[in-house]
């Protein structure tokens, strides 16, 4: 079923389809179709790797912006949404229950980048009423993943 | 005050005869053997590659922290068997009194030790299938009673049958001991043969020691639990533990669900051998029975994925393996090399650096196969096929 392929692929996606017929009982070529479809179908929509930058040495800042919207007429917030998510600089876009609207995770090459794409683009956008920044200090897990050095599991090489 | 001589004779240590009564595990040669070899891909580990919980974890420290570091009750904490009356209820539809019908031990494997002592008699003969768990055996023989194998075959996908127990049966059996799904061959056994069985169970008046410490690990089959047959509650103890399905073998937390009798008498073994299990581990387990179960679903659906990879991995080098539908072994046969199970794993440790488990090592019907446990990464079981199969290819006769 797609929803096993997709498991599989979530956690490792440069699981072959060969190793997923294999984990799935699926024929291979079943498994090659259906992923073929869905990438067309926008279900996968990208295939990534989580980078811990810190460690890479490359400067990365990150900041999540919530934003506060003005609802205006006949503009739903879709459509204003869809005018941020448009930046490349907003790499996630959310609406949100709560205080703000939407969360956008914005990239920058540093805090300075950051500032200008909120103050020059993103408050500038119709129907954004307000921002709140907040710059990301540490990252210690990531879609799962914990940044600093996995648990060790350690265990005896034989038990009946 | 004198110091001992250095040219002090060894004394002659008096040994029990019941100590002498059981073999030392089969595998202290390959143990040793494995112990020299670096690089080692170990399929012979019986516990998941998975951590506890953090969930569960954390509400052991917790009590820790609080301070909760004393005895408790020595059947068990009362909230600990109030909760697992309840899992059980849930989970198999039987209906325990946690005041008395429930016993919290140190393990499955001390709720074996003491159901065995709290039911056999020297000279009772207790049935068992064969090939099992190795502890089945000598749990038997330390309580003086004497097991009987049951051969089971890969053709009847190693089940024990009611017909074959029936042949076996004389007016010293007490009890058959049953575990699935199976350590070592991954066998369940569906309901209708198990009902064979309680059938033979209330014939005969046995009582029937049923070891489900695999229960959650299930794959496209159907698990029944004993003690939920028609009529069967009277006569089963219902052996089980949070090792396997909530990955906290180290914590040693199991249980026994019986009528009332066994378990006042196994408390009363266990109240002066063991006082109780360790306070945390309890706290750990009361997390793990109300706590989300999600965690419990994933390990089994990556064990699943990994089951399927192994066994078909197995067929594609050459092995004929049956299909496991429980646990977290695969039991491939070798009988293709020619070699005996012993001979195959020590080769394959010394040439390849896999190691296995020698299906002797379980009984009889063992001989032939050997035990791999696929509860390890991918990585390193497609590693260990690959070097497996060119094992294989070298020695395969047929």
């Amino acid at each position: 079923m797609l929803k096993d392929i997709l498991k599989i692929l979530e956690n490792d996606a440069r699981a072959t389809p060969k190793q997923i017929a294999a984990m799935t009982g699926m024929p291979q070529m079943e498994v090659g179709k259906q992923i073929k479809q869905a990438q067309e179908d926008r279900i996968i929509l990208k295939y990534k790797a989580i980078v811990n930058w810190d460690k890479a040495g490359n400067e990365h800042v990150f900041a999540w912006i919530g934003v506060k919207l003005e609802p205006q007429k006949d503009v739903g917030f879709d459509s204003i949404a869809e005018r941020i998510y448009r930046f490349p600089q907003a790499r996630s876009v959310y609406l949100v229950s709560g205080t703000v609207d939407l969360f956008v995770l914005v990239a920058g090459k540093n805090n300075h980048d950051i500032a200008n794409f909120v103050s020059q683009k993103l408050s500038h956008v119709d129907g954004v009423k307000e921002t709140i920044t907040q710059f990301i200090l540490k990252r210690y897990k990531e879609d799962g993943e914990i940044m600093e050095s996995a648990e060790i599991v350690e265990r005896q090489a034989v038990v009946l | 005050m004198t110091t001992q001589s250095k040219t002090q004779k060894h004394r002659k240590q008096h040994i029990s005869r019941r100590a002498n009564s059981i073999q030392p595990s089969g595998i202290r040669k390959f143990f040793d053997l494995l112990s020299s070899i670096d690089g080692v891909i170990s399929l012979g580990v019986g516990e998941p590659d998975y951590t506890t919980p953090w969930h569960i974890r954390e509400s052991a420290i917790e009590s820790i922290e609080k301070g909760q570091t004393m005895y408790t009750s020595n059947s068990g904490m009362p909230e600990l068997r109030k909760e697992l009356a309840r899992y059980l209820k849930n989970e198999y539809k039987v209906d325990y009194d946690p005041t008395n019908e429930i016993l919290i031990t140190v393990g499955c494997s001390e709720a074996l030790d003491l159901t065995m002592r709290a039911i056999i008699d020297p000279g009772d003969e207790v049935i068992i299938p064969d090939p099992c768990f190795v502890a089945y055996g000598s749990c038997i023989t330390l309580s003086g009673g004497k097991p009987v194998h049951i051969p089971t075959y890969e053709k009847n996908n190693f089940e024990i049958t009611a017909k074959d127990i029936e042949e076996r049966l004389t007016d010293k059996t007490r009890a058959i001991l049953i575990g699935y799904p199976s350590n070592p061959t991954g066998a369940v056994m569906n309901r209708k043969k198990l009902a064979d069985i309680a059938a033979l169970a209330l014939k005969y008046d046995l009582t029937v020691v049923s070891d489900e410490i695999y229960s959650k690990l299930v794959y496209g089959a159907e698990f029944t639990c004993f003690a939920s047959l028609p009529e069967m509650k009277e006569h089963t103890v219902f052996l089980g533990g949070f090792s396997k399905a909530f990955a906290m073998t180290g914590w040693r937390v199991g249980y026994a669900a019986a009528p009332k009798e066994i378990i006042a008498a196994m408390t009363k073994i266990h109240q002066y051998t063991m006082m109780c299990v360790s306070t945390m581990s309890q706290m750990a387990a009361i997390e793990a029975l109300k706590g989300e179960q999600e965690s419990v679903t994933d390990m089994v659906e990556d064990y699943n994925r990994r089951r399927q990879v192994i066994v078909k991995g197995f067929r594609d080098i050459g092995l004929e393996c049956y299909e496991p539908k429980g646990a977290f072994y695969a039991f491939p046969s070798i009988k293709c090399t020619g070699m005996t199970s012993e001979e195959f794993a020590e080769k394959l440790l010394e040439e390849e650096k896999v190691a296995v488990i020698a299906g002797s090592t379980f009984g009889k019907c063992g001989e032939g196969y050997i035990r791999c446990c696929y509860a390890t990464s991918l990585k390193d079981i497609e590693e260990a096929l690959k070097r497996m199969g060119r094992f294989v290819s070298k020695y395969k006769k047929t």
